[in-house]
């Protein structure tokens, strides 16, 4: 009776991280976004989709935003926004070779 | 055995509409293949046993979280016989694209309009019969929450599984590799056709950014940086602002007033003194905004301006206004005018009106010129810059103030997200054309303003006729007169109160006011004004020149980028109602104090 096999790209679905909980030098790995209509699209149009990488470079004091970066874009957006945004394979960025 | 996938956005109440249609029968299935977790339970439906799979909220199926994905690999390898659809009755506008996009993966579908008694309470009604033909799919209104509509639903359910043909993943999987076919379009095309714009190496911007965003460095480095930029709009602008007036006053001696002369006076005085004086004034404007929009398009250009944003956002955050209005604001130290146009860029409207409502606080240059002049009669040398330092701590706080009272009537709900564009060296071209739009903008909004402005000014001083000009029996000087059981607390006395009145012109026309009305010029009158009030007058009277009733361009400006007269006459009074309470307060204070 339950024998359908559903192939996902992802394996660990459980371990998820916001955005707004990383540390400056930590990426991680877009899983949703979530957040009103007009902010998922805006976050959308900026480039935040599901499996894209997102590094966090440095948070603003007084527990302002965050500058992140998305493959060539940053972006500065605050800790509440952030919150929607729910990364896995959270982890130390790698050095940027290229 | 029948498979129905229940599909529809996080909050819609579907998990609710599950476990009232299973009852206690669901449990979570552990899928083989697949790490998440469905819940799923059998339930009779109709003549149909049927296995209902509840999947996970997701807005748009075409998207590419991981939810979405769980969602879209089910339907293409399920072997699924129908789908039902479950829109939020009250947000059923911006949902119904879903409703859509599942219908379009030729399916059986039913859609199930969820919360409908919390819509009727919202006063919503909607034709499910008329939604239905439009939409082409069976519709049902139902409250998984109270039970009420769920026979029918499940009726209409059961009418769609007699109807259904067999399960056709196939199809689905097609309409859904379109995605994929889409993803990998793009990113061909953008590889293959794509050519970056000339920019900043990389590193170049990260450098700068380590320096210029320093946690510490970064805010300090920041007001150096704004100090350069109006420290070069006066260099630059200030003998171009010298020579606009010598150039008037030329015209003026030497073709105006020839030309005038055989005119009658009443009509030469209006044409001299109000409508070409009011020119002038515009004119001489026009040179420092002129210079301060080009150097703000360069500054703009570069990319700093939203890094000054994410500098200062977590204070402006706590004001109820964002990173961007604290660069207007700071705008505004140069002229309001531009910063309240600036204000475009905030989508939200509540937002932008409190940034408008903050923005005219801001100290600016006409401001400065009185208070230098001042500061200079009244106070000792060594004091002076003290006195000017005091007055932008005084404009600061009277903005905080401002925010902090008005944060709750402009609430606003506007997410603070923008773009760090890489740093940009400033074209010669780019800067033009964006300083030359905001000029022209500027000088079609202003003029007529001012011009009106002036010519009632020229009125009130010169009227009634062969009264000395502004003298205590114009009309001016009978406001003055009449304004002095409101203004004689804050040390405000007649002739005062007439510059004030000049001021609401243009703040720097205070200055030349005082040479009408005490009859004396540079330093002469710099002398009088020293012996007509003593530093606690004068201190009260910068203040209230400080706050009061912003400039007759900036009213304009404020009614043109609100369009609401409402607002334009909260923003003229709130200030008026500030700037008399911080005065009296000053000045019945240091009086209390014995000064």
């Amino acid at each position: 009776m339950l024998q359908i096999r559903i192939a996902l790209k992802y394996a660990d679905m459980t371990q998820r991280t916001p955005l707004s909980h990383l540390a400056p030098g930590q990426q991680g790995i877009i899983a949703s976004v979530e957040g009103a209509e007009g902010l998922r699209q805006r976050l959308a149009a900026l480039g935040f989709r599901a499996g894209r990488a997102v590094v966090v470079l440095r948070r603003a004091s007084l527990r302002g935003p965050l500058h992140v970066r998305l493959g060539t874009t940053d972006v500065a957006l605050r800790p509440a926004e952030a919150g929607g945004v729910s990364l896995r394979a959270v982890g130390p960025f790698a050095a940027q070779g290229a | 055995m029948k498979r129905v996938a229940l599909i529809g956005m996080p909050n819609t109440g579907k998990s609710t509409l599950f476990n009232r249609l299973t009852g206690s029968h669901a449990r979570v299935g552990n899928w083989p293949g697949v790490t998440v977790d469905l819940a799923t339970a059998r339930v009779l439906v109709g003549a149909h046993m049927a296995e209902l799979v509840d999947l996970p909220g997701l807005y748009d199926l075409h998207g590419f979280s991981d939810d979405e994905l769980v969602a879209r690999h089910f339907l293409e390898a399920a072997r699924v016989d129908a789908v039902v659809v479950v829109l939020n009755s009250s947000q059923v506008d911006r949902q119904l694209a879903l409703a859509l996009q599942v219908k379009a993966l030729g399916l059986p579908t039913l859609v199930l309009l969820n919360m409908a008694d919390e819509a009727k309470r919202f006063g919503i009604e909607i034709d499910t019969a008329r939604l239905a033909n439009g939409l082409g799919l069976p519709v049902a209104s139902l409250s998984a929450r109270y039970g009420t509509g769920v026979p029918e639903a499940l009726a209409r359910l059961a009418h769609l599984l007699d109807e259904a043909g067999p399960p056709r993943e196939a199809l689905v999987r097609a309409a859904l590799a379109e995605d994929h076919r889409r993803e990998e379009q793009i990113e061909a095309l953008v590889k293959s056709s794509v050519v970056v714009p000339e920019r900043l190496s990389e590193h170049a911007s990260d450098r700068i950014d380590r320096v210029v965003l320093h946690p510490w460095l970064g805010l300090p480095l920041f007001f150096l940086a704004m100090l350069a930029v109006f420290q070069a709009v006066f260099w630059v602008g200030a003998p171009l602002q010298d020579g606009v007036e010598a150039a008037f006053d030329f015209a003026r001696r030497n073709a105006l007033v020839p030309l005038v002369a055989g005119l009658p006076e009443m009509l030469r005085g209006l044409l001299v003194d109000g409508i070409w004086a009011g020119l002038a004034t515009v004119a001489a404007f026009v040179p420092l905004i002129v210079v301060f929009f080009f150097f703000l398009a360069a500054v703009e250009d570069s990319g700093y301006l939203s890094r000054a944003a994410f500098l200062t956002d977590a204070f402006m955050a706590r004001l109820g206004l964002d990173g961007r209005a604290f660069v207007m604001i700071l705008m505004g130290f140069g002229c309001n005018v531009p910063a309240l146009m600036g204000t475009r860029v905030m989508r939200d409207r509540p937002m932008r009106l409190l940034s408008m409502l903050t923005i005219p606080m801001s100290l600016c240059s006409a401001r400065l010129q009185v208070f230098v002049f001042l500061a200079a009669a009244v106070f000792a040398p060594a004091q002076a810059p003290w006195v000017l330092f005091g007055l932008y701590v005084a404009s600061f706080a009277a903005v905080v103030v401002t925010a902090l009272a008005f944060r709750g009537r402009f609430a606003s709900r506007e997410p603070f997200v923008i773009e760090l564009p890489p740093y940009r060296l400033p074209t010669v071209r780019q800067v033009w054309l964006r300083g030359w739009t905001e000029v022209s903008h500027f000088l079609k909004r202003a003029t007529r303003f001012i011009f009106a402005g002036v010519i009632a000014v020229w009125f009130l001083t010169h009227f009634p006729a062969g009264v000395a000009p502004a003298g205590p029996d114009s009309m001016a000087g009978w406001i003055g007169t009449a304004l002095q059981p409101v203004l004689g607390p804050l040390g405000i006395d007649e002739k005062l109160a007439v510059a004030l009145i000049f001021g609401f012109v243009a703040k720097e026309v205070v200055i030349g006011a005082f040479a009408v009305i005490y009859g004396l010029e540079g330093d002469a009158l710099a002398a009088g004004l020293a012996q007509s009030m003593d530093w606690v007058a004068a201190t009260s009277f910068m203040i209230f020149t400080l706050v009061y009733t912003p400039c007759l361009s900036t009213v304009a400006t404020l009614r043109a980028e609100s369009r609401s007269a409402g607002f334009t006459a909260l923003a003229v009074a709130w200030p008026l109602a500030l700037a008399w309470a911080a005065s009296f307060a000053f000045y019945q204070g240091m009086r209390a104090l014995g000064f």
